[in-house]
């Protein structure tokens, strides 16, 4: 015998908890290489370096730039480890059993 | 006038002459700049910084009795990632607040060797940093560019001096977190300085 109930808006809300998990994974992965697969942590800035040609010292300027890190990957995996992790309190309830 | 009595004058000339030039490493172009790097087990940080100011009195004629102060200002110490800048610049850390400048006063000079315009030499000196002050020597490599500085600032004449130095210290030496953190954040941090001072000329 099926539920009705869970087989409407509640497999439905478990697919879609389920599918933003997987996106959100993805999207950091591919953002993540995307900037460059940067394994230290998020950066907002990056230094860039330019050549005095007079004194030959590399002078160092900040450019604000977003390199998302391991802990942005990490953060990343932990959102959707909470979607995955909710989408099982939309379960399939048991059949009970009568005797 | 006889000639005996130029003889005063002119050593006096060749004193005025030879005294050391006093360059300020006040940078306009904002070139100058000390980079640090912390390599831990579990991490590894660099940055730099640039807020450099401070008086060198050099003379390439007499370099061994070159003295100055190098001043670094802690604020101006960036690292890319913003919560370390924060912690960086916090009380647990650096204490920029109470501990606003990083300095170097050089005192004597050993192994003094001069080729052309370069100068080598083992600075030895006063590092202070947290608060703390401690003797440290340094190798530092001095090139004396005569009247190079219009090249670099346009309507202004004069010398540049370009100071390098690479040198390592221990944070712990200075009271920073002792014997804490160091998987994460080295005890030892490797100092890189090239900065580069003017003296102007009339």
């Amino acid at each position: 015998m099926t539920d009705p109930d869970f087989d409407g808006k509640e497999a439905t809300m478990k697919r879609i908890l389920q599918w933003l998990a997987v996106l959100i994974l993805l999207v950091a992965g591919m953002t993540w290489l995307a900037t460059g697969a940067n394994r230290g942590w998020t950066k907002t800035s990056v230094p860039v370096k330019t050549l005095d040609q007079v004194t030959g010292i590399e002078g160092i300027t900040y450019e604000k730039k977003f390199r998302p890190g391991v802990d942005f990957l990490g953060a990343a995996a932990l959102g959707a480890g909470l979607l995955a992790g909710a989408s099982l309190f939309f379960r399939k309830p048991k059949p009970t059993t009568k005797h | 006038m006889k000639l005996i009595h130029l003889i005063p004058l002119a050593s006096l000339a060749t004193a005025v002459y030879a005294a050391p030039q006093a360059f300020d490493f006040k940078d306009p172009k904002g070139v100058n700049n000390a980079v640090f790097q912390l390599d831990a087990p579990l991490e590894s940080i660099n940055g730099s910084a640039n807020g450099i100011s401070g008086t060198v009195n050099f003379d390439l004629e007499n370099p061994t009795a070159t003295t100055g102060k190098i001043v670094v200002s802690v604020a101006s110490l960036t690292v890319p990632n913003p919560m370390q800048n924060g912690h960086m610049h916090s009380d647990k850390w650096l204490d920029a607040a109470q501990y606003p400048e990083i300095t170097f006063e050089a005192k004597s000079l050993a192994q003094v060797k001069t080729d052309g315009d370069v100068t080598t030499a083992e600075v030895t000196g006063t590092f202070s940093l947290h608060g703390v002050a401690k003797d440290l020597t340094v190798p530092v490599k001095f090139t004396y560019l005569p009247d190079k500085l219009s090249a670099r600032v346009p309507n202004l004449k004069g010398d540049l001096l370009v100071i390098r130095a690479n040198f390592v210290i221990n944070r712990e030496d200075f009271n920073i977190n002792k014997g804490q953190y160091e998987d994460k954040v080295s005890p030892t941090i490797n100092l890189s300085l090239a900065i580069a001072g003017a003296a102007l000329k009339p």
